[in-house]
């Protein structure tokens, strides 16, 4: 499969690093999107760790997920600071317009909604990433047309 | 992530420079595209232009700000949108020319004049992944000092200047340094705590974002201080731009042997890593970040023993934060005595301060030790972004504990804060306006401790779930008021036990943001003042 070949050649690649579990597992969510639970034995293998070491690894990091998100992975920052210029009503709109929940992911793939606890911009509240980009002063409007704008790409 | 684009700069001697930032504030309110569209403007024009992607200034609602090199010095607009930058164009912007958005030298603005910028000295101003820009503004002059002193007296120099760990704990980095030093080992390691995870916060993000080469230089002279030859940045995962500049940073230093084998020709050596967080608030916490770097589930450990002996791979391990470190080469550069001659009482120095949530001019100040909250307010902050009053603010991240206004006078030093049960923390200051609901706010305190409690010891795992339950009880039974005194007695006790029981910070300091919403805004948990005074 050729997932399992990509995730052996991270694996080889990054295991002499001192502390390689969490570089390893990132660079297969990068490559993959997700740490998909079967190769949970193969990095346990490679480490020369338990298979419940590695899964205990990555449930207890809320970056790590274990199943296929949306196209866009959109995170909404819930810390005190974003609370304060709005961010609980952002919250309550974009769970209405995307229809789902955080952890949950839109009935068409295209987007997962997570929470995430600080993006640094706290002055510029409501923040919200998309993937790797960040957006500041985030509106109801704005959110609408940033969803537009990813749907569009 | 939002790239920074490659833009093509037409050379030519009369290019006229023009500075649009790179920090992540302002590229989330639009700096790639602003970039973009006055370098294709410009060559349209065909007026040839320099673009440098200088950091951030931290006056964040001026962003994107974009700066022009005139004769007088760097003029600024702000905040520049897409739709701007014609009509800028036509008013002579490159020359200084009058525009509704022109902010005139941007040195003079109240804002950046009134502070006192040591250890963002450089922010701002350079482009952080220029090594020769850094060196033009006394970069490494700190490194080449330390080269030339023996490492005892490094230590000293840092002990002298009675810097304390900007991270939270405040614990003199000087002893840190020298417990390492003096440690027996083939091994130690330097290792920075950039998990900076505090709502409020981002004077780690603008220093590794805006000027990563002073953290590199820093983390560097604890190297050569304390006898250690490898270094890790645990940089949290929510923080891409600040990671690419550190990587970039990294290479040229590496490339121009200010970090390696051979630092500048010493035979010294130092190696430096980037090792990425994944989501995990706890590791900001010493001990649960090295479990993190060493690849297991960042849980607290139980000290002693400290990392300063037995720290990452059982090894003597420096862990400080990046503000600490950052502020390092200064004090190498201009001596300890330069450094202490700031602040008051024993908090020596300065403290770069975040102004965040609902303010008017959201951004970092740095100022010596002894500012007040309130002239940092409304000063600096000019009161709410709403417009509205100040009804509490929460100092020193999630488990700072949430002022009213009558503490707004208190002098921002590490005793006077403590003084009045608070905190300096990391400095960052969230304000918030009179429509916060304060039962709601100390409700999420105790949920996010439940999100991001490590598991390890009881008071905060558990403690933080029956917090949010008995919480919903005394909002629920406000009018009633039949079962609500014991519920609140037994909130008291709950935190007492949290703020006792638990091994680390995340458990013993939860209960501060409730507390002081409970005792400081009363009405809002439906119970009245006279209750809690009576229970205490």
């Amino acid at each position: 499969m050729e997932t399992k070949a990509q995730v052996a050649a991270i694996i080889a690649e990054l295991k002499p690093m001192p502390g390689a579990m969490l570089p390893i597992l990132h660079a297969i969510q990068d490559a993959v999107g997700y740490v998909p639970s079967d190769i949970v034995p193969l990095i346990a293998d490679e480490l020369n760790l338990s298979r419940a070491e590695v899964h205990g690894v990555i449930s207890y990091y809320h970056h790590f997920r274990q199943h296929a998100p949306g196209k866009h992975v959109v995170q909404i920052c819930r810390a005190e600071a974003c609370q304060a210029r709005g961010s609980v009503a952002l919250e309550a709109h974009a769970k209405q317009t995307l229809g789902c929940d955080y952890h949950g992911t839109t009935t068409d793939k295209q987007f997962s909604l997570e929470a995430v606890y600080c993006l640094g911009q706290c002055a510029s509240g409501p923040n919200i990433m998309i993937g790797d980009d960040l957006y500041a002063r985030v509106s109801n409007d704005k959110f609408n047309r940033l969803l537009q704008t990813k749907r569009g790409v | 992530m939002n790239a920074i684009p490659v833009i093509p700069t037409v050379a030519a001697v009369t290019a006229i420079t023009i500075y649009v930032p790179r920090d992540s504030t302002a590229i989330a309110l639009g700096a790639n595209q602003v970039a973009d569209a006055i370098v294709a403007e410009a060559q349209e024009r065909g007026i040839p232009v320099k673009l440098i992607r200088n950091g951030s200034r931290g006056m964040f609602w001026l962003e994107p700000l974009v700066e022009v090199a005139t004769a007088e010095g760097r003029i600024g607009y702000g905040p520049v949108e897409l739709e701007d930058i014609g009509a800028l164009f036509d008013a002579d912007f490159l020359n200084g020319g009058a525009h509704a958005l022109a902010l005139g030298l941007v040195d003079q603005i109240p804002y950046l004049k009134n502070q006192e910028r040591l250890t963002f000295a450089r922010v701002g101003i350079t482009d952080p992944v220029s090594l020769d820009d850094y060196l033009a503004h006394e970069g490494y002059a700190g490194l080449q000092r330390a080269l030339s002193m023996s490492p005892e007296a490094v230590v000293q120099e840092v002990f002298d200047s009675g810097l304390r760990g900007r991270g939270g704990a405040a614990f003199p980095t000087g002893i840190k340094w020298k417990t390492v030093a003096n440690a027996q080992a083939g091994q130690k390691y330097i290792v920075c705590n950039a998990d900076e995870g505090d709502s409020g916060t981002f004077s780690d993000r603008m220093v590794m974002e805006d000027d990563p080469f002073v953290l590199i230089e820093g983390m560097t002279i604890a190297a050569l201080a304390v006898g250690a030859t490898q270094g890790y940045i645990y940089v949290r995962s929510e923080y891409p731009h600040a990671i690419v500049a550190l990587n970039e940073a990294i290479a040229v230093a590496n490339a121009r042997s200010y970090l390696g084998k051979d630092i500048c020709g010493s035979g010294k050596t130092f190696y430096l890593e980037v090792r990425k967080g994944a989501g995990a608030y706890v590791c900001g916490e010493e001990t649960a970040l090295l479990e993190s770097l060493e690849g297991k589930r960042g849980m607290v450990r139980a000290k002693p023993p400290l990392p300063a002996l037995e720290g990452l791979f059982g090894k003597p391990t420096v862990i400080n934060n990046v503000i600490s470190l950052a502020s390092v080469p200064i004090i190498l550069a201009r001596g300890g005595a330069f450094y202490k001659n700031y602040g008051i009482g024993r908090s020596y120095g300065t403290l770069p301060m975040q102004l965040a949530g609902n303010i008017k001019f959201g951004g970092l100040v740095e100022k010596a030790f002894g500012v007040t909250l309130r002239e940092l307010l409304f000063d600096f902050g000019g009161g709410t972004a709403s417009g509205r009053v100040i009804r509490a603010v929460q100092v020193g991240g999630p488990l700072g504990p949430y002022l009213p206004e009558s503490l707004f006078d208190t002098k921002i030093d590490y005793e006077s804060f403590s003084a009045v049960g608070g905190t300096v923390g990391h400095g960052g200051i969230v304000v918030f306006d009179d429509t916060v609901d304060m039962a709601k706010q100390a409700r999420y305190a105790m949920e996010f401790c439940v999100a991001e409690s490590c598991g390890k010891c009881t008071p905060c795992r558990i403690g933080s779930t029956r917090g949010v339950e008995v919480i919903d009880k005394i909002v629920a039974r406000a009018n009633d008021g039949e079962d609500q005194p014991r519920q609140v007695t037994l909130l008291r006790d709950l935190c007492d036990t949290m703020i006792n029981g638990s091994l680390c910070a995340m458990g013993n300091m939860t209960p501060l943001p409730v507390l002081s919403a409970l005792n400081n805004f009363p009405e809002d948990f439906g119970i009245e003042a006279v209750q809690e005074v009576a229970e205490h």
